[in-house]
């Protein structure tokens, strides 16, 4: 059985290096914004795509990273969850354009902080259940992830982000928003 | 057999704000126990590093039974103390709120920090006729958040007032998101 295409991607088929960029923090306006559909296959999201792996991989802590994280209104994320303690099944690093959720259940609330608003953590409900359909970066092949548990509310969180919404914009209640005490 | 007349039940309203430290809520309910009041509802939070508690008790006490008990607290100057008498007539929700048949919303407003934020959002809702049933404000760094459940009336139209609210945050340069508060039935 051949691998699945987003767990068979790495970094490495974009054929450019990552570059670390700066990441921006809430109130910025671009995190509040749509961000733009992206043609994966430009040069721009090839080189885009290897930025946010790359500022990723430098980023304590960092298990997904979206472009307007990096100040790009775009709709394209990287995820890893795979060195994280909650993390159960998952597909590497990968990155997606133009992702969206075509299915989603068992909904599940857990705490959730971000680089953007990193002053905060916050219970969010998020479902554990998921299937996502976007595009490779490079290719432009259109493929669909099903994941769950912790991997599926990474994925919720990054696509939040490329349509301009915070967990904030999700929190439980009234109550569900925290100081963070420890930072990574 | 003699029977002792049954003192009559009061419902208090407590604040204690102040400088904050070790032993303030112990110190409070210790108080309030020995003159045996029962705590109904309580909250208590840090308000920028400050002690904030607010409690409904009720009981056996007089107001100023209550005042007389909790002055200790404020002997140094560093907390302020207040008792209310409240009408437990009042205590459950009204009409307008979700239990009269209403529905509940969850309202997240978050942008850089200024001056009018939550008077401007909460105005729109009140102008419906909500209510707001929990609120937390926070100030991170630049970025001002403000978090509240609100019951709205049954014929409140929550598209317009998200409309509305949305025009309000926009005037003022922040983000404003109106959700349907789910509840789970297990």
């Amino acid at each position: 059985m051949s691998e699945h295409p987003v767990a068979a991607w790495s970094e490495d088929d974009l054929g450019v290096e990552g570059r670390v960029l700066d990441v921006v923090r809430a109130p910025a306006d671009v995190l509040s914004t749509v961000g733009e559909r992206v043609d994966p296959c430009s040069p721009e999201s090839v080189q885009l795509a290897a930025d946010l792996v790359a500022t990723m991989r430098v980023s304590p802590g960092c298990v997904g990273l979206a472009a307007p994280q990096v100040g790009v209104s775009a709709q394209m994320f990287c995820v890893d969850v795979s060195e994280h303690p909650k993390t159960r099944g998952h597909h590497g690093t990968f990155v997606l354009c133009n992702a969206e959720v075509v299915a989603s259940s068992r909904n599940e609330k857990a705490r959730e902080g971000c680089m953007s608003v990193p002053d905060l953590t916050g219970d969010v409900k998020r479902a554990s259940r998921l299937t996502v359909r976007g595009q490779l970066p490079g290719t432009g092949e259109e493929v669909e992830v099903e994941t769950s548990a912790f991997e599926a509310r990474a994925l919720q969180h990054e696509i939040d982000h490329c349509q301009g919404l915070l967990f904030v914009d999700r929190a439980a209640g009234a109550h569900a928003i925290y100081a963070r005490k420890t930072y990574l | 057999m003699s029977t002792e007349p049954t003192a009559p039940t009061s419902l208090h309203a407590i604040t204690v704000l102040g400088h904050d430290r070790p032993g303030i809520i112990a110190e409070t309910t210790g108080r309030l126990a020995e003159l045996g009041l029962n705590i109904e509802d309580s909250t208590m939070t840090l308000l920028r590093g400050h002690f904030a508690m607010t409690l409904v008790c009720s009981g056996p006490a007089t107001g100023t039974e209550v005042e007389l008990a909790l002055a200790p607290l404020s002997a140094d100057g560093q907390l302020t103390v207040t008792v209310r008498d409240v009408d437990d007539a009042h205590a459950e929700p009204g009409e307008a709120g979700a239990a009269g048949g209403g529905t509940s919303w969850l309202l997240t407003v978050h942008g850089g920090d200024r001056a009018g934020i939550v008077s401007a959002v909460v105005g729109r809702v009140a102008m419906v006729g909500g209510n707001i049933t929990d609120l937390t404000t926070r100030l991170a760094g630049d970025l001002y958040l403000l978090v509240a459940e609100i019951d709205l009336p049954a014929d409140a139209d929550a598209e317009a007032l998200e409309q509305a609210i949305g025009e309000a945050a926009a005037g003022l340069g922040v983000r404003a998101t109106l959700r349907a508060a789910e509840a789970d039935e297990l």
